[in-house]
């Protein structure tokens, strides 16, 4: 996938002790890995945005070893559950928490990243074009994996580095973890142009976060948007970065307020910003707002990417041609993944979508062709940018708790679980939050006599929302 | 309410704990403050000593007692009151 040695001397890698790995010295620690794996298989790759685990990904898919990548701080019970689930034949986790698998032996440690062996060998038969694993809503413990090709993270990239015209001289930082698809996409576009990642666990409430920009001078970073609500807190727009290039944001729909906000500081102070769309279904990205439209057409996620095409259907699945008509959005492209896996023997399985994508999202076009986010089909919320399904959710507080009686709905950043028993109403917030990983205050715990359900004994998740108002 | 009382109370609120152990408290030291719970901090110390606070101070606050300094020394907050 990666040609790591044609960049030779370019520094792919700038960790946070300010150590700089060149392109040569980084292709030798992903061989040095590597080479303890003898033979084409599954592996999880616990991540964090550290060395150990980007040598993972890349030496994994270099050598045609599939990984699934997972957060390392990935809650115990849903990770055992993934293990006996996928019977990965190795997993590559941070050193600091190998303890955990005593019953897997070490066979490789460098870069405080070690490489352990499961008792499992080849458990599943691998498909050849598959390439890659990434979860959809992991936080709520769904099985659920979607599957990756070479071919789709090779056309995304390629798109990606041709639409936001990257070259060597860039430098990102990262802001989003690489076991979400957006963030590895940052990753996979700098490593296929022989540019440079400045690698931190730190965050934008962190000032060596801002130490490190500076000092390491770094030209871009991405963002969800709650991403964007914080640096407008941090009143972003009065700080001095003269490195910076540009900005990109996706992982949910900016708010048209601060969609504009940025567009017009990005003007004002010569930088880009660029508003994308996509779904890990599409391997990472499927359209963005050209920088210099962003003021212009603010609110709007844009035009395809390069190689991709947008279509709308309406409820009969014909195609809408009037633009500000809503339909359901269809992409087409090489980027459109093969399809999910839910349990091991799906990982067999070839393309069961050749090359189109039904989104789930609902959008319209203006009469200018650019598309806008208008809703969504399935039930699901975008929570600081992660994809947490609702019907998931309520499974697992029902799982946790039988007596409760439960219902989710909401909007994004902004959950609402109710319930019907005051006594549980701390301890639902606190097992959604730690099972999540997510800051509790996404989650709103509402207590109510009775969940509204229809004769068939379906839950009436618009009534809920009326109680509410 | 003292000024030492607003200010617990402001990490009280945001991370939903006791507030005795909100002295001791660091940045990640607890799940509820992380960068998403550390803006909700920021907004409570700011209503609750109507300030705006400036980008390296809100990045500064690392710890309970780094807060104390920073909003004494630069917020003219007076912790004996």
């Amino acid at each position: 996938m990666w040609n790591l040695n044609k960049f030779q001397d370019n520094i792919a890698i700038i960790t946070e002790d300010n150590k700089k790995i060149n392109y040569k010295e980084f292709d030798d620690y992903c061989k040095s890995l590597t080479v303890n794996i003898p033979k084409r298989c599954l592996v999880f790759n616990l991540c964090r945005n550290e060395i150990g685990s980007l040598v993972g990904y890349i030496g994994f898919l270099n050598k045609k070893i599939v990984p699934l990548m997972l957060k390392s701080d990935l809650d115990d019970e849903l990770l055992n559950f993934m293990l006996n689930t996928y019977k990965p034949d190795y997993i590559n986790v941070p050193s600091d928490i190998k303890d955990k698998f005593e019953n897997y032996g070490c066979v490789y440690e460098n870069l405080n990243y070690t490489l352990l062996k499961t008792p499992f060998n080849n458990e599943y038969e691998l498909n050849p074009e598959l390439a890659l694993l990434l979860t959809t809503s992991g936080s709520t413990g769904s099985p659920k994996l979607v599957r990756q090709s070479y071919k789709n993270i090779e056309a995304n990239t390629k798109s990606i580095v041709e639409y936001l015209s990257l070259d060597e001289t860039e430098r990102a930082i990262t802001t989003l973890p690489m076991n979400y698809t957006y963030g590895l996409s940052i990753i996979n576009t700098h490593l296929w142009v022989g540019a440079s990642l400045v690698l931190t666990e730190k965050g934008l409430m962190q000032k060596e976060f801002w130490s490190q920009f500076k000092d390491y001078e770094a030209t871009s970073f991405g963002g969800v948007p709650y991403t964007y609500e914080m640096l407008n807190r941090l009143r972003f727009f009065r700080m001095n970065l003269p490195s910076l290039r540009y900005m990109t944001q996706a992982g949910g729909k900016l708010s048209p307020e601060l969609h504009e906000q940025f567009a017009s500081w990005a003007k004002e102070n010569n930088k880009k910003f660029i508003v994308m769309y996509g779904q890990t279904e599409a391997t990472a990205r499927m359209s963005y707002l050209p920088a210099e439209k962003s003021l212009e057409k603010y609110g709007s996620m844009g035009i395809a990417i390069p190689g991709g095409k947008f279509s709308l259907i309406d409820a009969e699945g014909n195609i809408i041609k009037a633009p500000e008509t809503v339909g359901e959005l269809v992409y087409e492209g090489d980027n459109v993944t093969l399809g999910y896996a839910q349990k091991g023997e799906d990982l067999a399985l070839g393309d069961e979508r050749n090359g189109k994508l039904i989104t789930g999202d609902m959008a319209k076009f203006d009469k200018d062709g650019f598309f806008y986010i208008v809703g969504r089909k399935k039930r699901f919320l975008k929570i600081f940018g992660n994809r947490v399904n609702l019907d998931e959710t309520e499974r697992l507080i029902k799982a946790h708790f039988p007596m409760l009686e439960c219902a989710c709905t909401g909007i994004d950043d902004k959950m609402d679980i109710y319930i019907t028993d005051e006594n549980c109403k701390k301890e639902v917030s606190d097992f959604i939050s730690q099972k999540t990983g997510l800051n509790f205050t996404a989650f709103r715990v509402i207590v109510i006599k009775e969940i509204p359900k229809n004769e068939a004994g379906k839950t009436l998740y618009k009534n809920l929302e009326l109680i509410n108002a | 309410m003292s000024n030492l009382e607003k200010y617990t109370n402001a990490f009280v609120q945001a991370f939903e704990i006791e507030p005795k152990d909100a002295p001791a408290l660091k940045y990640q030291d607890i799940k509820a403050w992380d960068s998403v719970g550390h803006m909700g901090l920021v907004a409570n110390l700011e209503e609750a000593f109507d300030i705006m606070m400036e980008t390296e101070d809100i990045i500064d606050l690392s710890s309970f007692e780094k807060g104390k300094e920073i909003l004494s020394q630069k917020y003219d907050v007076d912790f004996a009151q």
